[in-house]
């Protein structure tokens, strides 16, 4: 499709400013870039829409750092998140920006295992990495990070993360009762209150409206994607589907919804069309389970590269983050941070407990999607996604779903007993 | 002549079907690379069609084989093939340990396969086996031998070696340590077949189910439940792969 090769263009000055280990990050670069080629470049009959996001991979490391900066400069926030429970509306509307941290790639493990325990969690080891080994430029110009309390790995790996940046918690609660909700919405106070110090000025009831619109509309977009790639052909590749949920946490919320509904829009006129990606009668799969954090395409890849399509993540990085819209009408600045927790609080993590919800959604998904089985993907040393297996199995059985559970890391030693397991499951599908 | 072959992570078999029988079969190492030995053994036969199964199946397909099947369906089509009706197997190879549902006409419905490590394969059994200075068949034959147990609990290969090691030091007899290795493996897989489901009788696929006490110790885990052992359990995928290729 491209004529020149790909590149994931470079801006040492700018790294050296930012305090990183420039020649180890070039050469990641470089990794990257190749990965993206082969992984993105190389699949046939792509929607042309799809070139705004290339271009947003191939400035990952360089023109949204350089908007980031900028916003600095002005005085605006820069907050550096890792989960979907912590509310951008409200650093919208503090007019600062919210990216989402790097955490899903095996070259950062490394530097983590240096410190942390080797039996934890991949993306938890990939992005402490990553401020460790001073290889990712978000976490270098962030001024700050907001963890939340969402796993063990996570909230023991906050304190020490806190000695290389300094990182606040959120403490996301792990029942959905009155009292718990209460406090839920406590801390969503005070993360506004820190925010707001941060920005040096206050949230008015405008600005959260408006915060809210924008998010609102982002996710709306990306449902509207969601729905296309449910159509049977679908006209997108799951890789490329996955790539723009994976996009979502690190892009400007206004111009990314902007270009995932010009997506859509082609992808209307392809559905019109006839065009069938990869092909009319490919093999149609859902993923569910635990995120797959930027550059992790592993599943994505060993399920199309055989000749299937994924239509449907149900994922963190994936439907979690945009199945639900926040209630527009309330006016106070009471209600609306009401409004906003009772969204955030229909997320159906796995670290909540009971959880029935994500069992039935997970159903409604699969058959929204007009998916013919569901791969459900959990990371190693997920302890909560991992025995929730035992009840979406127990659901797929019910339903008669062919399921296929898989439980991986970042690394590429597993590929060969993946590459079998998942096309013996497509043989399952197919016969 | 149809030939299946399986590309597995020791050895590459091969098995030849006329359309009513099977007429031949080989097994031979691996090697570098598996595809050239494969060549190698088909050689001398007029196929009409080529299918590969096992870890080198795309391997072989880019050089030989005219279609490509997973081993878990390969296994599946053997040995429905020669147990007609059987709804479970289990299969144990070089690099991997699967079990395998089969519905009333013989289709995959569900498996589960071991992931990354050896734990519970053939590899482990002969890494264990060269630690304890047997070979392979002397390691069955002493560990059927003996009544008396000692007790492995750890299912990494690279531990477990190391709990050998520690048990041969503290002066444990041999064969009291190839039971245990077995006793082991036996509990994993009967783990994976409860994890799974299984019907009555199991059968039993793959090199390891050559060794009497795995077969043993799996039939006593499984109380009552017949295991069944084809008489050839290493070519099981080949013979699949083969009977895949009359409907290629």
């Amino acid at each position: 499709m491209t004529a020149t090769p790909f590149e994931i263009k470079p801006y040492p000055e700018m790294w050296a400013s930012l305090d990183m280990d420039v020649p180890r990050f070039d050469k990641a670069r470089l990794m990257l870039g190749e990965a993206y080629q082969k992984t993105y470049l190389s699949q046939q009959n792509r929607p042309a829409g799809m070139a705004y996001f290339d271009n947003m991979i191939a400035e990952i490391h360089g023109g949204r750092i350089k908007e980031l900066l900028a916003a600095k400069a002005e005085g605006r926030p820069v907050i550096g998140t890792f989960c979907v429970y912590i509310p951008e509306e409200i650093v919208l509307a503090a007019g600062g920006v919210c990216v989402g941290l790097c955490g899903g790639s095996q070259g950062s493990v490394p530097d983590a295992e240096k410190i942390l325990p080797r039996n934890i969690c991949p993306m938890v080891k990939s992005a402490f990495g990553f401020k460790a080994g001073r290889i990712c430029p978000y976490f270098q110009a962030v001024d700050f990070v907001y963890g939340e309390t969402t796993c063990d790995a996570k909230k023991k790996t906050w304190e020490i993360l806190d000695t290389m940046v300094p990182t606040y918690v959120m403490e996301i609660p792990q029942l959905k009762r009155q009292r718990d909700l209460d406090l839920w919405l406590a801390e969503v106070k005070d993360f506004k209150t820190k925010v707001e110090e941060v920005a040096g000025r206050p949230i008015t009831e405008t600005d959260l409206a408006k915060a809210v619109l924008v998010m609102n509309n982002k996710r709306k977009a990306l449902q509207r994607l969601n729905s296309l790639r449910h159509h049977k052909p679908t006209p997108i590749s799951g890789k490329d589907g996955l790539l723009i949920e994976q996009i979502a946490f690190y892009d400007e919320p206004v111009r990314f919804t902007e270009k995932v509904n010009a997506l859509c829009d082609e992808l209307e006129e392809r559905i019109k069309n006839g065009v069938a990606v990869p092909t009319k009668n490919a093999t149609r799969v859902m993923v569910a389970g635990t995120p797959m954090a930027l550059p992790n395409w592993k599943i994505h890849n060993l399920v199309e590269g055989a000749g299937a399509v994924i239509v449907n993540e149900e994922s963190c990085i994936g439907t979690r983050y945009f199945k639900d819209l926040i209630d527009e009408n309330a006016t106070t600045m009471d209600s609306m941070l009401v409004a906003l927790t009772n969204r955030y609080k229909e997320i159906d993590c796995s670290c909540f407990t009971p959880n029935d919800e994500r069992i039935t959604q997970v159903i409604k998904e699969f058959r929204d999607s007009h998916a013919q089985g569901i791969i459900n993907y959990s990371l190693q040393f997920c302890h909560t996604y991992n025995i929730e297996e035992i009840r979406i199995r127990q659901a797929c059985e019910r339903e008669k779903i062919p399921y296929l559970f898989i439980e991986s890391d970042y690394s590429a030693e597993d590929i060969g007993q993946l590459q079998t397991r998942i096309e013996a499951f497509l043989e399952q599908i197919g016969e | 002549m149809y030939i299946g072959v399986d590309l597995g992570s020791r050895t590459v078999k091969i098995a030849v079907w006329d359309g009513e029988r099977l007429v031949d079969h080989r097994i031979a190492a691996s090697g570098f690379e598996p595809h050239r030995q494969a060549e190698k053994m088909i050689a001398g036969y007029r196929a009409k069609v080529v299918v590969a199964t096992g870890y080198g199946r795309h391997l072989a397909a880019g050089h030989f084989a005219d279609a490509v099947i997973t081993e878990i369906k390969a296994h599946a089509r053997g040995i429905f093939h020669e147990f007609p009706g059987c709804s479970t197997i289990v299969d144990v190879g070089g690099q991997d340990s699967k079990v395998i549902s089969l519905d009333a006409a013989g289709r995959v419905s569900n498996f589960q396969m071991n992931d990354k490590c050896a734990a519970g394969t053939g590899r482990f059994l002969e890494i264990m086996a060269a630690s304890l200075a047997y070979t392979l068949e002397e390691f069955g034959r002493a560990a059927l031998a003996t009544e008396h147990e000692a007790q492995i609990n750890s299912m990494c290969t690279v531990f477990a070696e190391s709990e050998v090691i520690s048990m041969k030091n503290r002066g444990i007899a041999r064969d009291r340590i190839a039971r245990a290795v077995h006793s082991s493996v036996a509990d994993r897989l009967a783990g994976m077949l409860a994890r799974i489901g299984h019907g009555d009788p199991v059968a039993f696929s793959g090199g390891v189910a050559r060794n009497p006490c795995m077969v043993e110790l799996l039939e006593k885990r499984l109380q009552g439940v017949r295991v069944l052992v084809p008489e050839l359990p290493d070519i099981t995928g080949a013979l699949g792969a083969a009977l895949h290729g009359t409907g290629v």
